[in-house]
């Protein structure tokens, strides 16, 4: 109890908040990464994904690799892509876009298949184009399993942003390592602390943008 | 390679420590997550706060976790039980949802049928909706047994051997095959105690009609889980 | 003897009244028929014999024995039921599934499965399906090994809840001949629901026609109820005006031919 209250000292003392290690500066980083990892692998994935829920072509080897990806221990990329190359915040991003990919590119494929063959026979019978159909039947009605798939990536990306810390000087994870090393609890709490808030919070927003999300399908059935 | 043939006995070492770790921690959430899924389902006023905990667990990262235990539990942080409890905490987490929905699979009439031909409560759960709501489960235990498998490695950042021991070791000495060989070693462990389930779902699952099965082309054996 | 209702009603929480007041007695090896269309409350009653629902007020009784003060396990191993759709278990192979209660009931699984081949072929099942699960039988030989596994611990009592109608005219026909089979050679005490009024008729030796919230509208032997039925509801339900039920004979090439109101011929009187 005593170790959980010096934590939260050590979290609510003005000292450790400022200044280029400070908290602030940390969290804005580890934000940053975490937000320039799922756009860049939403960039690659989400397009993808449409492409495959859309024609229906390819997800078995699409999910084969997803499946191969997910196997592969997050730590083990982290460390082989510093030695590679070397221990600026590259590697770790590289690493944290490899690991976002399969969970946005499994939900961009997974919502746009989502939608009932039958209202998407329709759009087509109706005359809309196969870029229309995408646009205003197959989007709306898999939007929500969608934002799903980049709520997945972003919790493991922040996860692994933290782990990101043991090869490269960045985000909040690097607390945890260096009260592991001094042996310092408190600091290791810290973190640890901080790292679980900031994921919970992103958490929730994006519980909420895929509930909004899947309003969406909801609020455009029934319309042709 | 020559890195594998001089540590070969080690490697070995590692790989049981590793596998050991994940069981333990893979038939704990199982068997957790069955026990409180089964309370989620038959309780529905209780379900939403159970899947709520659950997801607020799942997103916490493993590594704070790791560090939060031993201060709640009084196991030292080092120690392998820490390690088990933050990934049964986890892999719980990650099945109960599954869980209420493999019950909730199962056909009410078949339920109803069997209540009237005179099953009991215990009956009724061991011999018709446990059975019956294994294809459902084995899905999502194949998800838990892979992550847990790879999340294991990250004990090694406070010590706690394993597999994750080499990609510590490795990166500190540099010695990039001695990394790339604990990757290899963590997926094949992963994917084969995910094959080992694949095997034992089909076995339990025979009744299933094979449409999936019949489905699958000559060339892959990939099964394709939605 | 045999099965009676006393004043049993059942009231839902809500407050929904889905029997009000119901008593009748359903004689010993005999096919008793509760008919009504949905809300009549036939369902509630039925399940009230096994005690898959307990009624609010009023008693079952069965052999004069109030079953309130049995045990519901026990009393449900000693009554055979069908469900509409068969509820067989996915998970177990045919002969495994007629062998269910038997099993339950402390019979070796070897005797069981011995006795469950007899009952397959009894309903009319080649005994080449019995390795096979229920996913790979047709709707009405899921239908006859529902039967079947109803009457496998050798039960005096049989409750059938829309048994057949799930399947196709032709099927439920070749069923229902089955059961009446089935039923000269064990004699049970059966209880059947159904919306059918035709299924009753050519089941039964009892029908009891339902309004709602099971009120009785009249009770008797399908011939005391088509030829004097009690009032306008029963007359209506069981389709007296119907053309195929209002026959007259005319005469054809010095054959006396019977035929309905529109003049469709439906046989011969001899």
């Amino acid at each position: 109890m005593t170790t959980f209250l010096d934590a939260l000292t050590w979290i609510a003392d003005p000292a450790n908040w400022g200044g280029a290690q400070g908290i602030s500066a940390r969290l804005l980083q580890h934000l940053a990464v975490t937000l320039v990892a799922v756009l860049a692998a939403s960039a690659l994935a989400i397009p993808l994904g449409i492409l495959i829920g859309h024609t229906r072509r390819g997800r078995g080897v699409v999910v084969a690799l997803a499946g191969a990806v997910r196997a592969i221990p997050t730590l083990g990329l982290l460390t082989l892509l510093a030695l590679l190359l070397g221990v600026g915040v590259e590697a770790p991003l590289l690493a944290l876009v490899a690991l976002a990919v399969p969970s946005v590119l499994a939900g961009a494929y997974a919502g746009i298949e989502s939608a009932e063959p039958a209202a998407v026979d329709a759009a087509r019978a109706m005359g809309m184009s196969e870029l229309q159909i995408v646009r205003n039947v197959e989007l709306p009605l898999g939007a929500g399993v969608l934002v799903g798939g980049l709520r997945a990536a972003t919790l493991q990306v922040v996860a692994t942003a933290t782990l990101a810390a043991y090869t490269s000087d960045t985000g909040l994870g690097r607390y945890l390592f260096i009260g592991l090393k001094a042996r310092d609890y408190p600091q290791m709490l810290a973190g640890a602390i901080l790292v679980a808030v900031l994921a919970l919070l992103l958490d929730r927003l994006l519980a909420t943008a895929q509930d909004r999300a899947s309003r969406l399908a909801h609020s455009t059935e029934g319309t042709p | 390679m020559t890195w594998l043939e001089n540590n070969s006995d080690w490697v070995v070492e590692l790989t049981i420590q590793h596998l050991f770790l994940a069981l333990a921690a893979i038939v704990a959430s199982v068997v957790l997550a069955v026990a409180v899924g089964r309370v989620a389902y038959v309780r529905p006023r209780v379900r939403q706060p159970i899947l709520a905990a659950a997801s607020v667990v799942y997103a916490i990262p493993a590594l704070p976790l790791l560090i939060v235990i031993p201060l709640v539990l009084g196991v030292p942080l080092r120690s392998p039980t820490t390690l088990v409890v933050a990934l049964t905490l986890y892999g719980t987490a990650l099945l109960v949802g599954t869980v209420v929905d493999a019950f909730s699979t199962v056909d009410a009439g078949v339920r109803d049928s069997a209540v009237a031909m005179g099953y009991g409560r215990q009956a009724l759960f061991w011999r018709v909706e446990l059975p019956l709501s294994v294809p459902v489960l084995l899905s999502g235990i194949r998800v838990v047994t892979v992550s847990t498998v790879g999340l294991v490695t990250i004990g090694a950042l406070v010590g706690i051997s394993s597999l994750g021991t080499l990609l510590t070791d490795g990166f500190q000495r540099g010695i990039t095959s001695e990394i790339l060989i604990g990757v290899l070693m963590t997926m094949a462990l992963a994917l084969a105690l995910d094959g080992a389930l694949v095997a034992l779902g089909r076995l339990l699952t025979r009744w299933q009609p094979r449409r999936r099965r019949r489905a699958r082309t000559p060339l892959g054996s990939t099964e394709v889980i939605v | 003897m045999g099965i009676e209702f006393r004043n049993v009603g059942k009231t839902y929480r809500d407050g929904t009244v889905a029997v009000a007041d119901f008593s009748h007695v359903v004689a010993s090896h005999r096919i008793a028929a509760l008919v009504g269309s949905s809300g009549s409350g036939k369902t509630t009653l039925l399940r009230m014999v096994n005690r898959m629902i307990d009624p609010s007020n009023g008693t079952v009784l069965i052999d004069d024995e109030d079953i309130q003060g049995l045990d519901k396990v026990r009393l449900r191993r000693r009554i055979g039921y069908v469900p509409q759709a068969g509820g067989l278990l996915p998970h177990r192979t045919v002969v495994d599934n007629v062998a269910t209660v038997p099993v339950l009931n402390g019979t070796s699984r070897a005797t069981a499965r011995g006795n469950a081949l007899d009952l397959l072929t009894l309903v009319g099942l080649d005994a080449s399906l019995a390795s096979r699960y229920p996913a790979q039988l047709s709707g009405g030989q899921q239908q006859r090994v529902a039967v079947a596994r109803a009457l496998a611990a050798d039960p005096n009592i049989l409750l059938m809840d829309e048994p057949f109608g799930a399947v196709d005219p032709i099927v439920r026909r070749e069923l229902q001949d089955q059961l009446l089979r089935v039923q000269a050679e064990l004699g049970k005490t059966i209880v059947i629901v159904t919306h059918d009024v035709d299924e009753a008729f050519r089941l039964a030796d009892d029908v009891v026609v339902l309004r709602t919230g099971g009120v009785v509208a009249q009770s008797g032997t399908p011939q005391s109820i088509l030829a004097s039925p009690a009032d306008a509801f029963v007359r209506d339900f069981v389709g007296a005006d119907r053309p195929e039920r209002t026959l007259t004979t005319t005469e054809v090439d010095g054959q006396r031919l019977v035929v309905d109101a529109d003049g469709r011929p439906v046989g011969i009187l001899r």
